[in-house]
């Protein structure tokens, strides 16, 4: 064994390699990250490459796709809307509020992560369905919701609503309540302390929220098949308009709209990477990383 | 943006306040400022909304599963194809999750013990799968060992079969699951630094028992907890596997695509009745992760962050 001082040098950023295994490790990290994501992944725009610029865009602009980015964008916007409202109330509510139930409720905010979406498919359309427990009750109003567009952004809504709440909910729990109390005590109304005090605070990760709650709807699948009715202009996402061609053997018009949607969810990543650090600059960088 | 909250003219007396508050210098009407009624109405639309859009729909899986009987349910999850498909989805999961449990220990050695350039780059990389579409990644294997894919020709000389059977099913279970147990040790290896890990060194333990008595005892919550979501996500992924599966049934068929086959089909009790199992699986994985953050709120005050994790992780 060399010899050792008592207290190590520990010098930031100088190279300290009392630690073993960075060659293995970062390797390891590197070569498995290729062969699995990289690599494949790259296929896709390796295999538009091969396309003529005007195929590609051919591809990308047809009539029918163009209803789908409307679709798929337009709905996965509504949803998120719904989940920025309701996910804050919710937020607001299981940070602030006691009441009976409440971990039970907590831990079933996040059912859309942990349940499979075909699952969460089949019941959403079974519950809006015209004699579903849900669907009976609109359907006197003129509501018809299943294999509708608004049967997506039903399914969507689902999908996303966790992410809102996991968003605000720490950023609520940290804020510093000696602010509101002073407002308060300076005579605000508390409809002034929310939107002076509190909304200012957790504006950023409500963005943040929203955007994941976009980014994640954009790309899903397996919840809205079955409840949207899939039908061509109507209410055919993008991701199910990749399925069909690939199903006519179309593989350069899937790979095509798959750039596009690629290249969509990595400017949206861009951003909410963006969100976040705002975030954690916003709620006074107490955070840890 | 901020000009909101420190509107120069109020931020005065509002700093000053916050001080006197404090040292508790100012009444204050303890934790709420809101009106009983408002109050009460935000807990009502907060659970109404949760009732309508959790709580209903997974009551509704058991009841559509239990529809005609006990009988009915027992025959469809026992039926060959069926279990044909949870076997599939089995074998999915157990190779999937080993993979990504080793990937997601090299990762997080590497990137929370040691400094290095291009290590953001690598971080963003390493969430790559969780921005894009199920249906791409499987398009890309479609793209690389389908007819005309890259491996294709080669693969049917010798008579492989990757896409449309096993292989390709556990490839797509793979990609999708790739960040999940990464995503939960980085930040908590990052937090815990490299001292305990030194001393071990300095005192003349090998790198391999430093690893397996101190750091693996430090990690083991974060660790289940990414193992347990990478193992949902794993057996209950869809859009992936639809694309690369080809449908056939009692071989390659996982779970949910037998749940789809059976629903398109009409048989709406059997599907229910495998959509309740994987409904069950829901909630054994929400009941453990909210035990294991139980746990990490009981043992450490280091572990705040972890609510903020689970989000990144699940942005697909």
């Amino acid at each position: 064994m060399p010899p050792v001082s008592l207290s190590p040098p520990i010098v930031r950023g100088a190279p300290f390699r009392v630690m073993p295994g960075f060659g293995l490790s970062l390797g390891f990290t590197v070569f498995y990250l290729s062969l699995i994501v990289l690599i494949p992944l790259s296929a896709v725009f390796f295999k538009t490459f091969t396309m003529t610029w005007e195929a590609f865009w051919h591809a990308v602009t047809s009539e029918r796709v163009v209803a789908s980015y409307k679709l798929s964008f337009g709905a996965s916007l509504i949803a998120a809307f719904i989940n920025v409202i309701f996910g804050g109330i919710v937020a607001w509510v299981l940070v602030r509020y006691k009441f009976p139930g409440k971990r039970f409720v907590d831990a079933l905010v996040d059912l859309p992560f942990a349940l499979p979406t075909a699952v969460a498919g089949i019941t959403l359309t079974a519950l809006y369905s015209q004699n579903g427990w849900i669907g009976r009750y609109l359907e006197p109003l003129g509501l018809k919701i299943a294999f509708t567009p608004l049967g997506v952004v039903v399914a969507l809504t689902f999908i996303g609503l966790p992410f809102v709440v996991r968003t605000v909910q720490p950023v609520l729990e940290e804020a510093e309540r000696e602010l509101e109390e002073a407002a308060a005590s300076l005579g605000a109304s508390s409809w002034q302390i929310f939107a002076r005090v509190v909304f200012p605070t957790i504006m950023p990760a409500m963005l943040t929220g929203f955007a994941l709650a976009f980014a994640r709807a954009t790309g899903e699948y397996g919840s809205v098949i079955f409840i949207a009715g899939n039908m061509p202009m109507v209410s055919e996402i993008t991701p199910l308009f990749i399925i069909t061609k690939l199903e006519q053997y179309d593989y350069a018009g899937a790979t095509a709209i798959a750039v596009v949607m690629l290249l969509a969810s990595f400017a949206m990543l861009l951003m909410i990477n963006l969100l976040q650090a705002w975030t954690r600059s916003r709620s006074g960088g107490g955070r840890k990383k | 943006m901020s000009a909101v909250l420190v509107d120069p003219a109020a931020a005065v007396p509002l700093k000053a306040a916050v001080k006197q508050v404090r040292r508790g210098e100012l009444p204050t009407n303890s934790n709420v400022f809101e009106p009983a009624w408002v109050r009460i109405s935000l807990i009502v639309v907060a659970l109404l909304f949760l009732t309508l859009f959790l709580f209903v729909p997974l009551v509704a899986v058991f009841a559509e599963a239990f529809k005609k009987g006990w009988q009915a349910y027992l025959a469809a999850i026992t039926d060959p194809d069926a279990v044909s498909a949870i076997k599939l989805t089995l074998i999915a999961a157990v190779i999937a999750v080993p993979l990504n449990l080793v990937f997601g220990i090299a990762a997080s050695w590497a990137i929370a013990k040691f400094e290095f350039r291009g290590k953001s780059v690598l971080l963003t990389l390493i969430d790559l799968p969780f921005s894009v579409s199920p249906v791409i990644s499987g398009l890309i294997y479609v793209l690389l060992f389908g007819a005309q894919g890259w491996f294709g020709p080669w693969l049917q000389q010798h008579d492989i079969k990757i896409l449309f059977a096993v292989p390709g099913i556990v490839l797509a279970t793979v990609f999708i699951t790739f960040p999940f147990v990464a995503r939960e040790l980085i930040p908590l290896m990052q937090s815990q630094g490299t001292e305990e890990e030194e001393a071990a060194l300095v005192l003349g333990a090998s790198g391999w028992n430093t690893f397996r008595r101190v750091t693996l005892p430090n990690i083991k919550w974060g660790l289940l907890y990414g193992v347990i979501l990478c193992n949902a996500r794993a057996m209950g992924e869809f859009g992936a596997v639809s694309v690369v599966s080809g449908h056939i049934r009692g071989e390659t068929n996982t779970m949910p695509l037998q749940v789809e086959i059976l629903y398109n089909e009409y048989n709406f009790a059997a599907a229910f009745a495998i959509a309740s199992l994987l409904a069950l699986l829901a909630l054994v994985t929400l009941a453990i992760k909210s035990f294991i953050e139980w746990r990490l709120h009981q043992s450490q005050n280091g572990d705040d962050s972890i609510q903020e994790r689970i989000i990144v992780e699940h942005s697909a």
